[in-house]
């Protein structure tokens, strides 16, 4: 087969097949595409940075977050945003997974000249995951990851006093939560998935750039650019449910490319009625650490609760109604406390709680 | 944010993998297929990327000699991207074919590329394959 001259600049070879135009493209013209299009993202509508930005960028050594690490200093530079940009790892205290990943982060940390911190679950919980599997087994322990890392993210930002969380999460990740709202039927989620930023009252704002980037581009993008990130799987069990939403969006995208932004599409044209809206619960603070919640205690107090009792997977089904008080003895999790949040005006009312959605860094 | 420019420079072969984190590439290599004396035969470079070498004896590159033509309905035909996919996953896969395979192909979600382009413009399993050529395949079902 005759090298392909690549369809943007018709001179140099094609080195990629985009998925989401079809579209051909060498080498300098794909970084160009990529980059430009995330810009777009950024500033599309009123822009999700505002000058003078400190912005936490969600780094887990992962490919995402690493190329979204490096595409940010690119574009914070080439096109002035001037943001103040931070690394933000979460150690979640998993011996042989973590551990690797993290010295990535601190290899990019060099490489980017941007400043790191890492908050790790037995600083913030007083337990790591090693010993919480070891509690309560494998099967659901990625509920208290999850809900343990999202609050986790949000003190690390309020720790680094930043006002924006930004994570690697890509059109292909998006495209797997819409499916997986659609087919646990969690409208709330639904409707506030495919959003580039969210933020509600007494949360910090977070965004995805990569929303419209393929998770193909972005290894492409890491592979061109020879970016260092570290590719590895949890060891405990990894998030079945996932996984069959990933293999089946997968072969969609092997038989149709556009598969992802499509379904993306249609996430974002789901519009919740008033009335379902109001059935939903209203946002109030944590009695005991003052993170957001929909009930007297946040969910990561109830998962901790549970723990220190000694309950196994009980831990899961601890109630969130508690009192204020914990139970003597029991580790608590610090009092929350947001920078800034005196100065903060922007309100937007999503009647649910965002402490439980399960983001993951990547 | 002094320091960074576009050329940010990094010390890495952009497939997530240290070489740390690689099994030392002497004390795994597995014997190749040896092809018969005398036959005509081409050498390919192989890498794994994306965690995916962790299939592959945890070892992320691997040479390997392949006859040049083989047999098929009684006339050669050089040989393609699909004897080779083939010939891995009987003679180099170690763990875990179905994390792999599909089909004739590979799973949905590996990347591959052949001399740094991406197979698609080369044909995919057509492609026939050129001595020297480097074949890259990168998970992307990884976390992460």
């Amino acid at each position: 087969m005759p090298p392909t001259p690549c369809s943007l600049c018709h001179t140099a070879r094609a080195l990629v097949k985009r998925p989401k135009t079809g579209q051909q493209v060498c080498k300098d013209c794909f970084f160009e595409v990529f980059e430009t299009e995330v810009h777009n993202t950024i500033v599309e509508g009123e822009g999700i940075f505002n000058r003078g930005e400190r912005v936490a960028i969600g780094a887990s050594g992962g490919k995402d977050s690493t190329v979204l690490a490096h595409v940010l200093s690119v574009l914070n530079k080439r096109y002035d945003y001037g943001l103040d940009l931070y690394l933000l790892s979460i150690d979640e205290g998993i011996t042989g997974y973590r551990d690797d990943s993290l010295e990535t982060v601190k290899q990019n940390q060099v490489e980017y000249g941007l400043p790191l911190k890492i908050l790790s679950y037995n600083e913030l919980y007083g337990w790591t995951m090693d010993k919480i599997v070891e509690q309560v087994g494998r099967r659901n322990n990625c509920t208290f990851c999850g809900v343990f890392r999202r609050q986790a993210l949000d003190r690390g930002a309020a720790q680094l006093g930043v006002d924006h969380i930004v994570t690697g999460h890509n059109a292909d990740d998006i495209a797997e939560t819409v499916l997986m709202n659609i087919m646990r039927g969690d409208i709330a989620r639904l409707g506030r998935c495919t959003a580039v930023t969210t933020q509600s009252e007494d949360t910090i704002k977070r965004s995805k750039p990569f929303k419209y980037a393929y998770e193909k581009e972005i290894v492409m993008y890491a592979y061109f650019k020879k970016l260092t990130y570290f590719s590895t799987e949890c060891i405990y069990s990894p998030d079945a449910y996932r996984g069959h939403a990933r293999v089946f969006l997968k072969d969609l995208e092997a038989v149709r490319p556009s598969a992802i932004i499509d379904i993306i599409h249609s996430g974002e044209s789901f519009v919740l009625e008033q009335s379902v809206q109001k059935g939903m619960k209203a946002m109030q603070t944590c009695l005991r650490c003052g993170y957001i919640s929909s009930n007297d205690l946040c969910k990561a107090c109830a998962l901790l609760e549970g723990l220190e009792a000694g309950l196994d997977r009980g831990a899961l089904r601890q109630t969130q109604d508690s009192g204020i008080a914990a139970p003597e003895g029991h580790r608590t999790i610090p009092k929350y406390e947001r920078y800034g949040a005196q100065t903060q005006t922007q309100v937007s009312s999503e009647g649910i709680e965002k402490a439980v959605q399960a983001i993951e860094i990547r | 944010m002094t320091t960074v420019s576009d050329d940010i420079v990094t010390s890495s072969n952009g497939l997530g993998y240290t070489s740390a984190s690689a099994a030392h590439p002497e004390s795994l290599v597995k014997p190749p297929a040896a092809p018969t004396a005398g036959e005509d035969t081409i050498e390919i470079h192989l890498e794994f990327g994306g965690g995916l070498h962790l299939l592959f004896s945890s070892q992320p590159r691997h040479t390997i000699r392949l006859p040049r033509f083989v047999t098929e309905s009684n006339t050669p035909q050089p040989t393609t991207m699909r004897h080779l996919v083939k010939w891995m996953k009987e003679n180099l896969l170690s763990e875990r074919e179905e994390m792999f395979g599909d089909g004739d192909g590979v799973r949905p979600g590996i990347l591959v590329l052949v001399n740094d382009a991406d197979w698609e413009l080369e044909g995919e399993l057509e492609y026939e394959l050129r001595d020297r050529d480097e074949i890259v395949f990168i998970s992307t079902l990884h976390g992460g």
